[in-house]
């Protein structure tokens, strides 16, 4: 259960971090707040758009389906429910390889940090560990039986 | 489970004002650099230039950074003409402001330039802007990608903001714009041959070539120094 929560909480951080990122492709807002990041040298990149929408779009829907598909695994019924791990290891892995993608486009494309994308991979590495752990953890108890 | 619930909320309503706050900071295009100065005074100042001062022909370029035209001219024939013309010695070339009012950004881009320049990084600035020139189309606040170019061409970025929030050089680009409009300027990039305004739909890389070799092969040599014995 403990796993469960700390992924909707997590999911939610990383819900809002791509739609601030996300408001900004829209133009609203003033320019990126980065410290002494290249942010916009990576959101003005031909990059930043991905089949035809804003990359930070992806971030929104996938944060928000891994938190919805979370917060739905923590009613009573499905506590006991494997499948729920198997979901949210599946949604994050999807995410962790995007982020990969991303995060070598920065790196060695680009050649620009944004620390905004640099805080989502944090997030959605730590959501995908958990999700792993989590999975595991029921497997090696139901094993135990 | 309910504590989880409170948390949870807690956690959403601190994101929400945070995202609320960030997004209603300021800190973007300052009004001083982005608009037309209250004066205009004329500080002797007439064009950053690249080449020879010796160079037989000078070729003044009006242009505008938010402008597309300028942009492809910038990045496909200017290379060309750089390797052939202005590193031979044979052109020097100058580059003035002709800010357009239908770019909002124009005056922005043009100060940002110039303010790398008086780091002595103007034409380093110059090709950022042009050879990312993504930012024009947005309509996006650039503010802060252009601070990325400047840290990107290694300015010392205190100076930078110093010279963008103060708006040093607006007078500085207001001037070149009306020296631009005397010279009946009335789009961009105009080009000007030693003073003669040169078509700008033949402003190839091959145009200017043959104009300048042109101008070359009809300027008597200089004479050169005598030699005491």
């Amino acid at each position: 259960m403990r796993s469960r929560q700390a992924i909707a909480l997590l999911a939610l951080v990383g819900c809002f971090v791509a739609l601030y990122l996300w408001l900004h492709a829209l133009g609203v807002g003033g320019p990126l707040k980065c410290g002494t990041g290249g942010c916009d040298t990576v959101q003005t990149s031909r990059w930043a758009v991905f089949l035809g929408f804003p990359v930070a779009l992806y971030g929104v829907i996938g944060y928000f389906v891994i938190l919805v598909v979370a917060v739905a695994a923590l009613r009573p019924a499905a506590l006991v429910q494997r499948k729920w791990n198997v979901v949210l290891v599946g949604l994050a892995s999807v995410g962790v390889l995007f982020t990969i993608y991303l995060t070598y486009l920065e790196l060695f494309v680009i050649h620009a940090i944004c620390r905004w994308c640099v805080g989502s991979a944090v997030i959605i590495t730590a959501i995908w560990i958990v999700a792993v752990k989590a999975m595991r953890s029921v497997q090696v108890s139901s094993d135990s039986y | 489970m309910r504590r989880f619930y409170v948390v949870f909320a807690v956690l959403a309503v601190v994101l929400g004002i945070g995202l609320f706050v960030l997004l209603r900071q300021g800190g973007g295009a300052s009004a001083a650099a982005a608009g037309p100065p209250p004066t205009v005074v004329d500080d002797g100042f007439r064009g950053y230039t690249m080449g020879s001062d010796d160079a037989v022909v000078e070729i003044t370029e009006y242009s505008d950074f938010e402008c597309p035209f300028c942009a492809n001219f910038a990045t496909i024939q200017m290379p060309t003409i750089k390797q052939q013309l202005i590193t031979t010695g044979k052109v020097r070339w100058r580059y003035r402001d002709f800010p357009l009012p239908v770019h909002q950004y124009s005056r922005y881009s043009a100060h940002a330039a110039h303010c790398a320049g008086e780091q002595g990084k103007f034409w380093e600035m110059h090709d950022q802007l042009f050879y990312h020139h993504q930012w024009a189309q947005t309509g996006r606040d650039p503010a802060g990608l252009f601070r990325d170019f400047a840290r990107d061409v290694g300015l010392d970025l205190q100076r930078y903001d110093a010279c963008m929030t103060a708006g040093r050089y607006a007078s500085r680009i207001e001037f070149s714009r009306q020296e631009g409009d005397q010279k009946l300027v009335n789009g961009t990039p105009t080009f000007f041959v030693n003073g003669k305004m040169f078509n700008a739909s033949r402003a190839t890389s091959d145009a200017f070539k043959a104009m300048a070799d042109s101008i070359i092969a009809h300027t008597p040599p200089k004479p050169r120094p005598r030699e005491d014995r």
